[in-house]
């Protein structure tokens, strides 16, 4: 069998999460055998196709580089994806934005069901995957001939980004449903790392009063070389825009430190954030659910304690 | 212009969910049921567009055994005008359901398809965007602000890094985000002037769809419990800890 790995990209680099996807995919080829090969659609993206040729455990890379998919859109990438399904068992991408909202029509045109949103490999067709917002995991089995996937990243590790020697071979098929438009990105500037792949994250919840205090945050971020997050209250509040939000619906992350500064602890955001290696939470209500997930807990008025904290790392 | 809003019966999003102990499942017996939040405001965004004299019509399906007719009637007291309910006791997956959307869809020939973008129990996040292709129709998913004029939607999407806008060619189908708006309450008198808005029951058969789920569900448990740790006195006592004890900083 024969895998096909979908990459995010931003048509300049190949993002980290393409690497846990990869290991999605070599821990089915370790219970069934098989090659991996990786997609990437974009376009001027040969350096993206290049960052995946090295990446271990892939055997080839496919590069579908055209103006029809420079900004991934959903009817155009399912075209092409089906247009390559026949070749492959499973069609894996990562549970972003953009490998969710292409994937399930890739599956409908393939007529097959998909399995969203896996944390773990059990066989080729038998996975885990969290359910009601990661209150319960179900494990699932697919009877469908081919499986189409959306991975987690933080369900597995990346695989080496680097050793690999995969050769990269070109795709002439360049079809546009002529359907949708893109119109604009409003994409946030940052010198901090992503989200998803921050090693470090601080969060800010609705206990900051308003978004100028998320400055209080941003010189430990400046320090820890962290990326700096939001819980749902924080973003529906207004105080800072929803890329930052962290939770079940926003980014779900797995760092070695989390740092909730005001954070109470909806489940919403434990969904989020609950498997980051080390958690610190620095509430003033020794009530809030965060401690009860936290390793390092400080019931502390944030006001207070932040700048001090910032001097002392 | 008529809106055709597909919404879910799901667990009330403030219920702890149990898993049943032989781990076959969650319980639902007992607990309270209501209209997934993502579909509330997919219902809202419809009636929005009434309201401005864009959609004329806003019709809700739903899809399920009897019990989903309170949530049809829920959107129907939020204002939508009439109800479709396609009768079936199965436990139907997102791409059989997507079938059953298009055999509506063909039937009600709506210019807009509204739906939640995930349902909160099986967290899927599939059915729009299966429509969507079944239909050959263009999507926009997680939609935080929706336009229609001339014969186009404009979409602005959440999407990882920031926001993206898109045109579309209508029919089209967008699926509902948090922030796209918020949901109003039912009045009571709208509640009880929605007990006689017309509400039609389907059946896949009459659909000519068939229902099949490929996907066996083989257990169910619950997350690993996350072990709660310490409380620290002072910031000295957090910082000597996370560089001597944790390690996770320098």
């Amino acid at each position: 069998m024969t895998i096909l790995v979908i990459a995010e990209h931003d048509n300049a680099e190949l993002k980290p999460v393409t690497l846990n996807v990869i290991q999605a995919a070599t821990d089915i080829v370790k219970s069934a055998g098989g090659e991996i090969e990786v997609l990437v659609a974009g376009a001027g993206c040969q350096a993206v196709a290049d960052a995946a040729a090295k990446a271990a455990g892939v055997s080839k890379v496919l590069l579908a580089d055209s103006a029809i998919y420079s900004h991934q859109l959903a009817e155009n990438m399912s075209l092409l994806v089906t247009e390559l399904a026949a070749n492959y068992s499973h069609i894996l991408a990562p549970a972003t934005t953009t490998g969710k909202n292409f994937m399930p029509r890739v599956a409908a045109v393939l007529d097959v069901a998909q399995i969203s949103d896996i944390i773990a490999v059990e066989s080729a067709d038998t996975f885990k995957r969290p359910i009601y917002a990661g209150n319960a995991i179900a494990t699932v089995q697919s009877s469908e001939a081919k499986q189409v996937i959306t991975v987690r990243g933080t369900g597995f590790d990346a695989v080496a980004a680097e050793g690999g020697a995969a050769a990269v071979e070109a795709i002439s098929f360049a079809e546009d449903a002529g359907i949708s438009r893109h119109v604009a990105d409003e994409l946030a500037v940052s010198d901090r790392p992503d989200l998803t792949a921050a090693s470090v994250i601080i969060s800010g919840g609705r206990g900051m009063g308003n978004g100028d205090n998320f400055k209080l945050l941003d010189g430990v971020a400046d320090k820890l070389g962290a990326a700096v997050g939001a819980s749902r209250a924080a973003v529906d509040a207004g105080f800072v825009p929803n890329d930052m939000q962290v939770g079940q619906t926003g980014k779900i992350v797995a760092p070695e430190l989390y740092i909730a500064v005001g954070i109470s602890g909806a489940i919403q955001h434990l969904a989020g954030m609950k498997d980051s290696k080390v958690i610190v939470a620095i509430n003033k209500d020794e009530e809030s659910p965060i401690f009860s997930v936290a390793d390092y807990g400080l019931v502390a008025d944030l006001f207070e304690v932040m700048p001090e904290f910032e001097s002392k790392i | 212009m008529k809106v055709l809003v597909a919404v879910k019966r799901v667990i009330d999003y403030n219920v702890k969910v149990r898993v049943k102990s032989d781990c076959s499942d969650v319980d639902l017996a007992n607990t309270k049921m209501a209209l997934n939040p993502f579909c509330e405001i997919a219902v809202e965004e419809a009636i929005r567009l009434k309201e401005k004299g864009v959609a004329t019509e806003v019709v809700v399906v739903s899809i399920g055994d009897k019990a989903c007719q309170e949530q049809i009637r829920t959107a129907l007291a939020l204002g939508a005008d009439r109800g479709i309910q396609v009768e079936t006791d199965q436990a139907v997956d997102s791409l059989s359901v997507a079938k059953l959307l298009k055999a509506v869809v063909a039937e009600e020939q709506p210019q807009l398809v509204i739906l939640g973008k995930q349902s909160i129990d099986s967290d899927n996040n599939q059915t729009g965007q299966m429509l969507a292709a079944l239909t050959a129709m263009p999507q926009a998913t997680f939609a935080s602000e929706l336009t229609v004029a001339d014969g186009k939607a404009t979409v602005t999407r959440e999407v990882d890094g920031g926001l993206q806008t898109l045109e579309l060619t209508l029919p089209a189908v967008v699926t509902t985000d948090l922030r796209l708006n918020e949901p109003r309450y039912a009045s009571l008198p709208n509640i009880m002037k929605a007990k006689r808005k017309p509400l039609d029951v389907k059946t896949p058969d009459a659909l000519g769809v068939a229902l099949k789920n490929n996907v066996k569900t083989l257990k169910v448990e619950p997350p690993a419990e996350r072990q709660g740790g310490i409380v620290v006195a002072s910031v000295d006592e957090l910082v000597e800890k996370l560089k001597n004890e944790a390690k996770v900083i320098g």
